[in-house]
């Protein structure tokens, strides 16, 4: 009997029910998951995006599940250093899993951590090395019409001074007490592009993954809420009301040539932009050529949705609630919806003067435009244009900035990475 | 430059404010220098092409021979300019938007090569 009640117990003590009462946050960390997917789910903000993600952050606070190691990336980054000049929570971690490194010298290659971790820790590897951002360019470029810009090249001033978000934020973590590799991160949520916050922090401050990567995708989706009380408050009616000239046609030749030219001059530019900015022109290469109709249809559906799911889910998986919650997460929101704002009024500014020096044939709502968040921020350009003059159509106007917005973000990127990187 | 430490001991640095400007400003400078380098280019490729697009055929040129097919008139190319604004009775824009390009797929034109001066519902 004694037996059977020493089984019952330690049965009791493997369970995640006991596990779960260990330490609070555990549970306040399944709470946030459930309201972001009942956000993703009923709500559809960016549902592809958000349900993997909520779904990644439930499956790594369920205790005992191990799915995902923080503590094994940890090691993986402290490759080559002594086990005794480690955190001690790292050295008790060491020594809970029976982890043994030759000389006492931690070795943790990625064929370790695949033995080692979980199935979110085997998943998160794409992350790390970039892969899953980069092929989601690629799909995002099959995807992409890049002949508004062509029509208009103009549209890239707007997409470079709505990137002054980013740098605003960063200036801001600056302030507050984050690290210059941490406040980068942080600042790319101005980017607006979920993949590039996602590629620059799994590689600048893969710690700040979750928060960053929760905190871009939600201001995404809520950029309808936010932009237009800006647009409003920094254009007059007469501003919002103008009318611009239909666009010059585009041919196909210019449409192929685009991407070829660009990505050779940028990439000698900024070499650290390369695997983003080549991965997104090789996908618009392959739906413009006309003869890769076959890969641009992967690109943009099966390999899209592939990558989406992967890169959800260990993007989610990285909340864990030792680690997610603290005043940073908070402080992270905060700035993110600072750097969105400041990224709407740089376009703005910007699309105001040039409203002024073209005596009134651009409309500057169209500068908000160049936050990226294709197609959201030009849908809301037109929004708010149409709503000062019915008459008015401005979405294809504005997805001139829009699409420059995503260069200018990844040009941004690239550049914080080269400083910063080490 | 203070220099502090991670639990995996990474090297990574605080900056000052005056070094967080200074990183800042560079940082939209070279956003800008990269989208104006590329600007450039579109304008550069938009003339070459343009250019080469307007160029007549040579006039030495030998007669081509009678049984080779005329090339097909490319669809893809576009009619210049706008046709000005539309007048709408009793129709929204988006049904309006429906009924242009319903007649432009059964003409077999683009929709820029068509002119409508109004739509209206006729009730009988």
């Amino acid at each position: 009997m004694e037996n059977i009640i020493a089984t019952l117990g330690r049965l009791g003590q493997t369970s995640g029910f006991y596990g779960l009462f260990a330490d609070w946050r555990q549970i306040v960390m399944i709470v946030i998951a459930c309201v972001l997917l009942y956000l993703g789910l009923v709500k559809k903000f960016e549902p592809l995006l958000l349900v993997g993600i909520a779904f990644g952050m439930l499956l790594t606070n369920l205790p005992f599940g191990n799915m995902y190691n923080p503590e094994l990336w940890d090691l993986y980054i402290a490759n080559g250093q002594q086990v005794a000049s480690l955190s001690p929570e790292l050295q008790a971690f060491i020594a809970e899993h029976g982890l043994i490194f030759a000389d006492g010298i931690v070795q943790m290659s990625f064929t370790e951590l695949i033995h080692a971790g979980g199935l979110l820790d085997i998943m998160y590897i794409g992350v790390k090395i970039g892969l899953y951002p980069s092929l989601i360019f690629m799909g995002v470029g099959t995807m992409t019409d890049f002949g508004p810009l062509l029509a208009n090249p103009k549209s890239l001033l707007l997409g470079a001074a709505a990137q002054l978000g980013i740098f605003v934020a960063f200036l801001l973590a600056i302030v507050i007490g984050f690290p210059a590799n941490v406040a980068a991160s942080i600042g790319i949520i101005g980017g607006a592009d979920g993949p590039t916050a996602i590629w620059l922090t799994s590689k600048l401050a893969p710690d700040y993954l979750a928060p960053i990567a929760i905190a871009a995708y939600s201001y995404m989706a809520l950029i309808p809420m936010i932009q237009p009380p800006v647009m409003k408050a920094l254009t007059t009616k007469e501003m919002r009301e103008t009318k611009m000239e239909q666009l010059r046609p585009v041919s196909k030749t210019q449409k192929i040539l685009f991407p070829i030219i660009v990505t050779i001059f940028t990439c000698l530019l900024l070499p650290s932009v390369a695997p983003l900015l080549g991965c997104l022109m090789l996908g618009n290469l392959f739906k413009e050529s006309g003869v890769t109709d076959r890969l641009s249809d992967t690109a943009q559906n099966a390999m899209m949705n592939i990558v989406t799911i992967f890169l959800a889910t260990s993007v989610g998986a990285t909340a864990r609630y030792d680690r997610f919650l603290n005043w940073k997460t908070l402080a992270i929101i905060v700035l993110g919806l600072l750097a969105f704002e400041f990224a709407t009024c740089g376009g703005l500014l910007l699309g105001r003067l040039m409203y002024r020096i073209t005596k009134g044939k651009i409309n500057p709502l169209i500068g908000s435009a160049g936050v990226s968040a294709v197609p959201m921020a030009a849908r809301v350009s037109q929004k708010v244009g149409q709503e000062a003059n019915p008459s008015n159509f401005l979405l294809m106007h504005a997805m001139g900035p829009n699409v420059a917005g995503v260069i200018g973000s990844a040009v941004a990127a690239g550049f914080l990475l080269a400083v910063f990187g080490g | 430059m203070e220099v502090t430490s991670t639990a995996a001991n990474l090297a990574i640095s605080k900056l000052t404010f005056g070094e967080g400007v200074l990183y800042a400003v560079l940082g939209m400078l070279v956003v800008f220098f990269a989208l104006v380098l590329i600007m450039l280019i579109i304008k550069i490729l938009i003339k070459a092409t343009d250019k080469k697009k307007a160029e007549p055929a040579p006039a030495a040129a030998a007669p081509a021979p009678a049984e080779v097919p005329a090339e097909p008139v490319k669809r893809d190319d576009p009619a210049p300019g706008t046709s000005g604004d539309i007048k709408l009775y009793t129709t929204d824009p988006k049904e309006a938007a429906m009924i242009m390009a319903i007649v432009a797929d059964a003409l077999g034109k683009p929709l820029n090569e068509l002119r409508f001066k109004s739509i209206r519902e006729i009730k009988e």
